[in-house]
């Protein structure tokens, strides 16, 4: 059972503020969707849960099972149980898919897999999300499409088996078919693992595979409305107008 | 990456000099564009005749079927191939009492590398090696430069028709070396020349690898490898003289570069001369910035004065590395400096991989890891 606490956080980029308080509690089994308007700041609030070096947190906490992730770097972080699934993955030229895989798994279990045993893992989750096993030899992201990358990013998840999953619109840019694979992909996982999960989307159609029993409105930095898997339906026909005001001055102004 | 540089005006391939007379050059004052990169005053006093007062300590590993002696500069062979193109070069030249010479007679397939170390102990010193490979010959030399001296020298490689020989020059100097070496390759009629340039020490390093063909077919294969740390200046200059019809040449030189005034200066001057109809030539020169402070300068320059080439082409990149790969990589668990590893290790792969020389291939991988690890990030 493992918790995820995000509490009063504010971050900013170059000293203007994109998060504005953000108090959100994730635990192990339950899914979390979040949405809100471009510009509200999710991906800001996924990176900084990350530790990517562009975000300053200027207030709040983020604990992991009581333990301080905002001290640890961003290895410490992914090696604690945390991941985030990537809205924009990011290419490294040079790096095989195969070697980048078993280093990282390497690093989060604490030992190198045994290879053999390794080896099937890795096709049978590439078998489960329907990705050419030619991947493998590719480098790292490299003139992936959109829904390659996506892809791929699920295949680590279901590798690297964390506490806590971030999933920044995984489902962006994906077919009706890869949307399908790719959200039983996330479900195998949460079955299996009971990983916690933190699902931003912008479309109601992800979380009819993948059920949320929370859906968080983000929006101006916070969250700004709680509620069940029927907010997300509300939002999809109403929009985010109705949160414009409370989302007060937008982090753009 | 960035963009590309190109200079095809500027004619200083032509406009070489070369001979044997120290005169000819006259004592560089750094406003000259074969100097122009080069901090004189870190030289060591090379620029003008020194007493030679150093020692290197020549430890020669070599298969029985290659022969490897020194012979006094009355040598006939001496200076065959390789005729000053600069004053330093030409004082060496100059300078030099004995020479040493690595010969692999005709027909003769090398069975295994020849390993010439030299050890400098200190002081200042002129050297000079000759590698002739006879018709038909094949095999692999490594000369490795460790300990430290202030070394001017010159290398000559004679490469006999349909020979293949496989140079590899390692410049792993102690921090306070320096050494400017000149080396011409003269490759023979559809003969192979593969020549692997690794720069990891020293104070100042400054090799210019000159290649010019004896007949058609010949094909040059040049590959750099360079680690500039902190205050080091390395310069290759890098000269294809396509003078035959038919040849092929690749140069592929990349170089990393951390730390404060570390600076990596690559030339590369290609010259398709009227008679070198049927020219394949590529250059390649990436430079990839790890910290602030580092210097790359990268100036490639082809000239081509046929108009029946096959191809000519060059490339030349300076890139700062890339922090969002370090982020993504990290954010999978993997330690930073495990992380900065696999970044810089896949950006040599490119070299280290076309090697071919089995023996090298874990030390240089082990050496450019360990280089990464000297700034302590
Ligand atoms: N360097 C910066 N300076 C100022 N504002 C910035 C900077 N970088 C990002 N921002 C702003 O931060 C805000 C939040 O961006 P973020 O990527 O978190 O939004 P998002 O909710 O994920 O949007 P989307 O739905 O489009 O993915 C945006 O308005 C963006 O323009
Ligand atoms: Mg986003």
């Amino acid at each position: 059972m493992a918790t995820l606490a995000i509490r009063d956080l504010h971050v900013s980029v170059d000293d203007v503020e994109i998060l504005k308080g953000v108090d959100l509690t994730v635990a192990s089994g339950q899914t979390h969707a979040i949405m809100g308007p471009n510009g509200s700041g999710k991906s800001t609030l996924a990176y900084s849960i990350a530790g990517h070096p562009k975000y300053t947190v200027t207030r709040g906490e983020v604990l992991l099972d009581g333990e301080d992730v905002l001290s640890m770097s961003v290895d410490e972080r992914a090696r604690a149980g945390l991941f985030l699934a990537m809205q924009y993955p990011v290419e490294v030229a040079g790096v095989s898919v195969s070697n980048f895989l078993r280093t990282a798994a390497t690093a989060v279990r604490g030992e190198a897999p045994k290879l053999r045993t390794w080896m099937k893992e890795v096709k049978a989750a590439m078998a489960d999300l329907e990705m050419d096993p030619a991947f493998a030899e590719r480098n790292v992201n490299e003139g992936f499409s959109g829904g390659e990358k996506k892809r791929h990013e699920i295949l680590q998840l279901a590798l690297l088996k964390p506490k806590i999953a971030i999933l920044d619109e995984t489902d962006s840019g994906l077919d009706v078919d890869a949307l399908r694979v790719v959200s039983q992909g996330v479900n195998a996982v949460r079955a299996s693992t009971d990983v916690g999960t933190l699902l931003i989307t912008h479309y109601t159609r992800i979380l009819r595979y993948v059920t949320p029993d929370f859906v968080h409105v983000f929006a101006g930095g916070r969250i700004v409305e709680e509620g069940g898997p029927e907010l997300a339906e509300r939002l999809e026909s109403e929009g985010y107008a109705r949160y414009a005001a409370l989302a007060g001055s937008g982090p753009a102004a | 990456m960035a963009g590309q540089t190109h200079s095809h005006t500027d004619q200083t391939v032509t406009r070489r000099v070369y001979s044997r007379d120290p005169d000819a050059f006259g004592v560089p004052t750094g406003r000259e564009e074969e100097w122009r990169f080069t901090p004189l005053d870190r030289l060591g006093g090379l620029t003008r005749p020194i007493q030679p007062d150093g020692k290197i300590v020549v430890d020669v590993q070599a298969p029985a079927e290659v022969s490897v002696r020194t012979v006094g500069t009355d040598d006939p062979a001496i200076g065959g191939v390789h005729t000053p193109s600069n004053q330093v070069s030409a004082l060496a030249l100059a300078g030099i009492h004995e020479a040493m010479v690595v010969s692999v007679p005709a027909e003769v397939a090398a069975s295994g590398p020849t390993f010439l170390t030299m050890r400098g102990e200190g002081g200042s010193q002129y050297g000079h090696l000759l590698v002739e490979v006879g018709a038909g010959a094949a095999a692999v030399v490594v000369v490795d430069h460790v300990g430290t001296a202030t070394l001017a020298s010159n290398v000559e490689y004679r490469i006999g028709a349909g020979a293949a020989l496989t140079v590899v020059s390692i410049q792993d100097w102690e921090p306070t070396a320096v050494h400017v070496e000149s080396q011409t390759a003269l490759v023979g009629r559809d003969a192979r020349f593969k020549h692997v340039l690794v720069t990891l020490g020293g104070a100042l390093v400054r090799i210019s690898p000159t290649v010019r063909f004896a007949g058609p077919g010949g094909d040059a294969d040049l590959l750099g490898l360079y680690f500039t740390d902190t205050g080091q200046h390395q310069e290759h200059r890098v000269f294809i003289d396509h003078n035959a019809p038919r040849c092929r040449s690749r140069v592929t030189y990349k170089g990393a570069l951390q730390g404060e005034d570390a600076h990596a200066v690559w030339i590369g001057d290609v010259l398709i001369r009227p008679e070198g109809v049927d020219t394949d030539t590529y250059e390649l020169n990436r430079n990839l910035l790890l910290t602030e402070g580092a210097r790359a300068d990268s100036v490639p320059n082809l000239e081509i004065t046929t108009g029946e080439v096959l191809g000519a082409g060059h490339a030349s990149a300076t890139g700062r590395f890339d922090d969002l790969q370090l982020f993504y990589l990290m954010s999978r668990g993997i330690p930073e400096t495990e992380a900065r590893q696999m970044v810089v290790r896949a950006f040599f792969a490119e070299v280290i991989d076309k090697i071919g020389v089995p023996e090298l291939v874990e030390r240089l991988t082990t050496a450019v890891d360990d280089e990464l690890a000297k700034v302590g990030r």
